[in-house]
């Protein structure tokens, strides 16, 4: 019966988003009046997931697992679901989880919600709180199935921290050849760079800053603020920054703690995929430029000048506050 | 080879979303509808398959007689024929059934679709599809190449990106990178011509046990106005960064 949460890691290392995944799932552990279990991957000792109420972890160890694959992990998470006859999986929405979600919802049968933002309004009828229309509306979408999948967007929940006893105990699920009919050939990820993804900050560039040779203030900003970097539309399009860069509606969303936009005028576009984030600063010259209405905070003034003199600021106050 | 590119027939990216009947419905007056461009992208990597492999190409969408304009869209571009399962949309997995039916009766051995509608953001009907039909899937596609019954993509993942190989049939999530934002195709007057007489066929749907429903919607807060910072005091910005915000 208990909640079943598929925890991320990399390299053995658990990723945040998987941690807000299991601080959700104890929740909703805790109105059905159940317990948790967490999935594990390739990972020696998941005592760490303890802190966020899990307690149980069935730790999988099996070199053909090594790497993510959609379908064998979907399989494998489908064997946990019906070991441990949950009623309610919670995955998070990296890319790896939105990949293998539907083809998971498929083999338990289960109803999914994507983009869930709350806990359950109820959980008989069961419905939460997503949100459609890239943010610019909540949906609140009822669940009819007996298996229900959640996914959590980033940031929306939060990391509460729980005392558990994250109780692990090896899990060899039986694997076919099905599982790996999609064999990755070459993963391409720059090591040492933080990702949209899994950033707390995004500093954004747009159109405003004249030209690729200007991003080296922005890399310096996101450096000193250990920020991922990201780029509006138009700019991806002709090329100055990566499409992986790309930011808004047709781009990644982003759900970060703090955005910063330096030159972007704030096509709805552009807002609809920012707008989860917590804080939004926007640094524009144009004090008409739509994005003043959806920031919290806003400079205007001339980004060649203000950031800058905001890096050097910015480096005080990290020394200070080492 | 076969490809069937599945439409979703979405509201323009500037339209402003509005809901009616106690907010459980969305408010489609005023607003203009257009090919998801998720599926665009995929529509435009399918018509290079046929020009330069040789295949045909057919779209389908999963809606009421409203969505035809779009789907005449696709036809002028470049598609040979529509598919319309004559029912509302009502969530990824109703559509994913329907789409089993028109996949395994077209006999398709490639099936593009969006990653994810930019109305409902479901992200689902690809890997449903998939999984429903056992096929093969690969979501976040942003290149994909078939020689015979092998193909190569590569699919964007956090932070960077993977290639993977696999083989028909195959479903894919697509997105930009398929293609790029200037290989879209605008259909020309000869092309809107055509589209006319191609056939659009329009089929009934099947019954599906519903997974879920949507009990209403609601819009965000209204947001509170934008706290000013002077160029020349920027201190006054790490400040409420810090101590207001506490972001930093």
């Amino acid at each position: 019966m208990s909640v079943l949460v598929y925890i991320e890691s990399e390299e053995g290392k658990f990723k945040t988003a998987s941690f807000e995944a299991a601080s959700y799932a104890r929740e909703i552990a805790q109105m059905l009046q159940t317990q948790v279990t967490a999935v594990t991957f390739s990972v020696e000792d998941p005592s760490e997931l303890g802190n966020y109420g899990i307690d149980k972890v069935l730790k999988v160890n099996n070199d053909k697992l090594k790497n993510f694959n959609a379908e064998a992990y979907a399989d494998v998470l489908q064997q946990a679901a019906a070991k441990e006859e949950s009623k309610v999986v919670v995955v998070s929405q990296s890319a790896n989880s939105k990949y293998l979600a539907p083809l998971l919802a498929v083999h338990l049968n289960a109803g999914y919600v994507s983009n869930v933002v709350a806990l359950p309004e109820s959980t008989s009828p069961f419905t939460v709180k997503r949100t459609a229309f890239t943010n610019k509306a909540f949906s609140f979408t009822t669940i009819e199935t007996q298996v229900k999948l959640l996914g959590l967007s980033k940031n929306a929940f939060g990391l509460k921290e729980n005392k558990a006893d994250a109780a692990a105990e090896d899990f060899s699920p039986s694997l076919n050849d099905e599982d790996f009919s999609v064999q990755v050939t070459n993963v391409d990820k720059a090591k040492d760079k933080v990702t949209i993804a899994d950033a707390e900050i995004v500093v954004s560039g747009g159109r405003g800053l004249k030209g690729p040779e200007n991003w080296e203030m922005l890399e310096e900003l996101a450096d000193i603020l250990g920020a991922a970097t990201a780029c509006s539309k138009p700019v991806s399009d002709m090329g100055w920054r990566p499409h992986g860069e790309h930011v808004g509606q047709t781009g990644k969303p982003v759900a970060a703690n703090l955005y910063i936009a330096i030159g972007i005028s704030g096509a709805i576009q552009h807002l609809a995929g920012i707008n989860s984030s917590k804080v939004k600063v926007v640094i524009n010259n144009d004090p008409e430029a739509p994005f003043f209405k959806a920031a919290d905070y806003g400079v205007v003034g001339d980004a060649f000048e203000v950031v800058p003199k905001l890096n050097e600021k910015l480096k005080e106050f990290k020394a200070k506050n080492a | 080879m076969k490809i069937l590119v599945c439409i979703s027939h979405v509201p323009d990216t500037t339209s402003k979303i509005n809901f009616t009947d106690n907010n459980t419905q969305f408010d489609t007056s005023g607003v203009q509808f257009v090919i998801n461009p998720n599926d665009e992208f995929g529509l435009t990597r399918a018509m290079w398959f046929k020009e330069k492999q040789g295949a045909t190409v057919d779209v389908v969408n999963v809606g009421g007689p409203e969505t035809e304009p779009t789907l005449r869209k696709a036809l002028a571009i470049g598609a040979d024929s529509a598919i319309r399962v004559n029912t509302p949309a009502t969530d990824g997995f109703q559509v994913a059934k329907q789409l089993v039916k028109v996949v395994t009766d077209g006999g398709y051995d490639l099936v593009i679709a969006g990653r994810e509608s930019i109305d409902y953001n479901g992200g689902m009907v690809p890997g449903m599809l998939a999984a429903l039909l056992k096929a093969n899937f690969v979501n976040t596609c942003i290149s994909l190449e078939v020689e015979g019954t092998e193909a190569k993509a590569i699919r964007e993942i956090d932070g960077g990106k993977e290639s993977v190989t696999t083989s028909l049939p195959l479903v894919i999530g697509g997105q930009k990178g398929l293609v790029e934002e200037n290989d879209l195709r605008i259909p020309n007057m000869r092309g809107i011509m055509q589209a006319r007489k191609k056939p659009m066929n329009v089929v009934e749907p099947e019954e599906v046990a519903v997974q879920t429903t949507v009990a209403k919607f609601e819009k965000p807060e209204p947001k509170g106005a934008v706290k000013l910072v002077d160029p020349d005091n920027l201190d006054e910005l790490i400040n409420l960064l810090h101590n207001e915000a506490k972001v930093i």
